[in-house]
This record gives C-alpha cells, sequence and structure tokens, in this order.
C-alpha cells in the first residue's frame, strides 16, 4: 500500500494526543496525586487537543475531493471511518468542558465537569479504536485484517501519550513523578511486545493466492501482461514494494527510535530527556505508520504479477 | 434482478475492444467523463472501468494463455458500499448494480481498498472514483432497439466472449452458461460473492508432438510395414 504521508501524521499525532487525554484525565479522576494540579491539566489538555486537531487537519489532506468531506458523518451505521469522523468531532464539547472546569474551579471539579471529562476520555479511546477499525476492517490486506491492527493503534497510542503526559508534568514540576515514570515504562513494553508479535505475525504467507485469483486453483499461473502501458491508479495505489533489506533497516530502525531509546531516557529522569523521549517515539512510530502501509499486501497485487499477498 | 456479467474465458482473445467502448461511452455517460492525465506523454495515467489482464495457465506443453477482462464484479457483498463514509457508493436494490454518486465522493480511496479486484479507480482530474456503472444508461434506454439495450463491452466484443443477463432467472442466457460450463467466481475466499461469473477454457487435447524413435525400431516398422502387405 502506498503510505501517504498525510495518513501517516494524523495516526500517530492524533494518536498520541488521544492518548495523552486519556491517561491524564483516567489518572485525574481516579486521584493520582500528581495529576491533582490546575497547571498540569491545563497545559497536558491544551497540548493534547492541539496534536488531535493538527492531525485531524492533516488527515483531510489525503482526500482527493475535500468540498464532500462534511457528507463523512453521514455512514455511521456500516463505515469505521464514518464511526470514526462523528467520535472526533462529538469528543471536541466534552473535552473543551472539561478544561473551562479545570480553568474555573482547579483539581477539584464539580460532578458536571467530571462527567464530562470522563466521557471526554471514553471519546478518546472509542476514535483511536475506530481508526484501528478502517484498516482491520478491510479483507482485502490480510496484514491488517485481524485483531492485532487494534491494539496495536491503541497500545501505540496510550504508549506516547504517557511519554507526553511525564514530559509535560517533567516540564511543569521541574521533576519526573515517580507513579508517570512507572506507567510510561509498562506501556512502552508493552507497545514493543505487541510491535515484535506483529511484525513475526504478518510474516508467514497465507490467505488469497493467484490461484484463486484467477479460478485456476489446480494449476501453476504466471502473469504475462498486466494490459496497461504505463502506471494507473491502482499500480500506484497498491503496487507499492520495498526491498526487504530496507523493510528491515527501517523496522529497526523504528523499534530503536519508537521504544529502546525513549525507555532509556525515561529512567533518566531529566527534563530535557523526556521532551527528547516524546520526540524519539514520535518519530520512531512515523516510521512503525509508514511501516504499517508499506508491508501491507493488496490482494489486487495477485493480478499484477504477485503470487501470494 | 441480479444483473451482471459472464466472461469466457475459452473465447476472449485480450484484443482490449471491451476496455475501449466502455471508455468511450461512459466518458460520456451518467458518471461524467473518464479523465486522463498527460494522455500523450510520456507517462500516461486515467481512469478506466475495464482492464484486461492476460495469464499463462499451467506448464508447457499443457499451457494456455488465459485473457481476464475485469471489471466491478457487482457483489452482493459490496464491502465497497459499507466502507463509504458520505453514502456515494450504493448498491441498487431493483438490480444489484454498484454505483458510484459522483456527487457525493470525497475522494478517500477507501472503497478502492475495500475492492480485491481493483475495480474502482479514481478519477486523476475530477477526484472521485470512477467504477462500471453496467451501462446503466444504455440497459434501460427505450429510445435505443431492444438488442442494443446492453453494456457497451458486451456488444462491441468480436468474439462474443461476454453475456449480459439476470443470474436471478435461472433460464436467462448467463444462468444457463454459468451451470453448462461451471462458471467460477474469483477468489470467492472473501465471501463478497461476486456476480459476475469466470467461464474456464474448455479441456482441449494436446497438439500431438512427434517423438524421435531409435534405428532398430525404425527398421523393425518398415519390416512389419513390408510384411503386412
Amino acid at each position: 500500500m502506498h503510505p501517504a504521508f498525510s495518513v501517516l501524521v494524523f495516526t500517530v499525532i492524533s494518536g498520541a494526543g488521544y492518548g495523552l487525554i486519556f491517561l491524564m484525565v483516567l489518572g485525574h479522576l481516579s486521584g493520582v496525586e500528581v495529576l491533582q494540579q490546575r497547571p498540569l491539566l491545563l497545559s497536558g489538555g491544551i497540548l493534547a487537543l492541539i496534536m488531535i486537531s493538527v492531525g485531524l487537519m492533516a488527515s483531510t489532506l489525503h482526500l482527493a475531493n475535500p468540498k464532500n468531506a462534511w457528507r463523512a458523518f453521514s455512514r455511521f451505521r456500516t463505515s469505521w471511518l464514518s464511526r470514526e469522523a462523528v467520535f472526533a468531532i462529538v469528543f471536541y464539547p466534552f473535552s473543551l468542558c472539561y478544561l473551562l472546569g479545570v480553568w474555573l474551579e482547579g483539581a477539584q471539579l464539580s460532578s458536571g465537569f467530571l462527567v464530562a471529562g470522563a466521557i471526554s476520555a471514553l471519546l478518546a479511546l472509542i476514535t483511536l479504536f475506530c481508526t484501528s477499525m478502517i484498516y482491520a476492517s478491510l479483507k482485502t490486506i490480510r496484514q491488517w485484517h485481524n485483531a492485532l491492527t487494534p491494539v496495536n493503534y491503541i497500545t501505540l497510542g496510550l504508549m506516547s501519550g504517557a511519554l507526553l503526559l511525564c514530559a509535560v508534568q517533567a516540564i511543569v514540576n521541574q521533576e519526573l513523578a515517580g507513579d508517570l515514570q512507572y506507567l510510561a515504562t509498562v506501556l512502552v513494553i508493552m507497545g514493543a511486545c505487541v510491535k515484535v508479535i506483529y511484525f513475526f505475525w504478518i510474516g508467514k504467507p497465507s490467505g488469497s493466492s493467484i490461484q484463486t485469483a484467477t479460478g485456476f486453483t489446480q494449476a501453476s499461473v504466471r502473469l504475462m501482461d498486466q494490459g496497461h502501458s504505463s502506471n494507473g491508479f491502482i499500480n500506484n495505489e497498491f503496487g507499492y514494494s520495498v526491498a526487504a533489506d530496507k523493510l528491515l533497516r527501517i523496522r529497526l530502525a523504528s523499534l530503536t527510535l519508537a521504544f529502546a531509546l525513549p525507555l532509556l531516557l525515561l529512567w533518566t529522569g531529566g527534563v530535557v530527556l523526556m521532551v527528547l523521549a516524546v520526540i524519539a517515539t514520535l518519530a520512531g512510530l512515523l516510521a512503525e505508520r509508514w511501516l504499517f502501509f508499506a508491508e501491507a499486501r493488496h490482494v489486487v497485487r495477485l493480478f499484477h504479477g504477485d503470487q501470494r499477498t | 434482478m441480479k444483473l451482471g456479467l459472464v466472461v469466457d474465458m475459452d473465447t476472449c482473445v485480450g484484443c482490449h475492444g471491451c476496455a475501449t467502448a466502455c471508455k468511450q461511452w461512459n466518458t460520456s455517460g451518467t458518471i461524467g467523463p473518464l479523465s486522463d492525465k498527460d494522455p500523450y506523454g510520456k507517462d500516461p495515467n486515467g481512469a478506466w472501468l475495464n482492464r484486461i489482464r492476460t495469464f499463462e495457465v499451467g506448464d508447457t506443453p499443457n499451457s494456455k494463455t488465459v485473457h481476464m477482462p475485469m471489471s466491478c464484479m457487482h457483489c452482493e457483498e459490496a464491502a465497497c458500499v459499507t466502507v463509504c463514509p458520505t453514502g456515494a457508493s450504493y448498491k441498487r436494490s431493483e438490480d444489484g448494480i454498484v454505483l458510484v454518486d459522483q456527487d457525493k465522493c470525497m475522494g478517500c480511496n477507501l472503497c478502492a481498498w475495500a475492492c480485491p479486484y481493483g475495480a474502482r479507480e479514481l478519477d486523476p482530474d475530477q477526484g472521485t472514483m470512477k467504477k462500471c456503472t453496467l451501462c446503466v444508461d444504455r440497459i434501460y434506454d427505450t429510445g435505443l432497439p431492444e438488442d442494443e439495450r446492453q453494456p457497451a463491452c458486451v456488444l462491441t466484443c468480436p468474439t462474443k466472449s461476454r453475456t449480459f443477463g439476470d443470474f436471478d432467472d435461472p433460464e436467462s442466457e448467463v444462468s444457463k452458461l454459468v451451470r453448462d460450463r461451471a462458471g467460477k467466481q474469483l477468489m470467492p475466499e472473501l465471501g463478497y460473492n461476486p456476480v459476475n461469473t469466470y467461464l474456464p477454457p474448455r479441456n482441449k487435447p494436446v497438439v500431438e508432438v512427434h517423438e524421435m524413435t531409435g534405428l532398430t525400431q525404425s527398421i523393425k516398422g518398415w519390416v512389419n510395414k513390408i510384411i503386412q502387405r
């Protein structure tokens, strides 16, 4: 699959934003001591909203006909993309209401603002899940059509959100709190495990083959001619191929930047180093999201010369 | 009604006539232009609703070149319709034709991702998704003579490899062809239940190859022939 840069930016930046606000609100409402401060909640909440908004705006850049984008809210009953759009928009009034409450009343919120906060945390998680299901629902791409896809998106969103929360807290208090450090460590290790499992899992060819694609299930089948003399939409969108050694190098770079380096920086506990950890993990996740597309092999490639997907 | 096409892979010669007739009819049809980008340049690109792919099946000498013209299969479980966020993609309940409302499409490509057959192509100029309409603007046109109310690809096919009809009617020509010739769906394992069906090539004996025999065998053969006389 051709990796569209706007979609990579959207899923990584918004994912981190949703992860940040989910963990922060959850920690605040469940009484985690370090999160009971107004400046921390305000700066974390505003950062999350900015990241989510930038990501959502980036996502509209890949539309070929954006003037009809407003119609994307209309097929909530069947389309995961439509569900994502609806939940992403519904999230705003609740999160803004929660932040208004924090601004007016500080960390000790009255019940109305508390409910708004709880709902915005829930909507953040649901939106993240809907994004992952856009990919996981496509039967045509076996690397996406499995339960690991939503697990990946949610775990990595929460992981990058936890590192962001650590960075914001470290900046506000000039010292990293032990609770958050512990939480981020657990999530980074979980994220790395989930990703490594995914890499192993997609390694084995399965599903459709050139035989089932052409109906000649008892014979060897080879493509002789794609039927056109230059690349069209289908080739450009689905024919994206990267050499195996380059994929391996990017996998290693992604694992190092997104997981190993942040884990090391996390345990130094320095303020500047925490910001570096966030930058490293976002860069690593961009590479990870690029791989998610570049390694996905659509079944239409069977009509363009591939033997297996 | 369940309208669709039967394609005979035994008789198709891969002439691209169907694709050309399709482009010609549909570029001024109900879904607007089928645009090309840089059509006479070095790297031309454009939206086509019909592509012909050619495969070699089996190993020599039992091999055969097979041409597969592919357009929208008008699937019964059309995932391209359910994933569409704007409602631009829809499947008509009366005849099962899958269409894209060009006024609603936002060009997100998700339907093309959901289609296993590569039947949807983004128009490089319009920014909307284009696909086979089964010539919905021909087949119901009472202004046309009755035998011309068929898709452009079917009418133009010089080897009559394409048949159009109603798969719900067990006595229709398409249903009979599928029954008699063991028609196949492509990638049935995905569960989309495509309506268009492909007829596999008929089994014909392999062309005989003259085999060289040894000298003694040849002499024996000649002697046998002489004795028989």
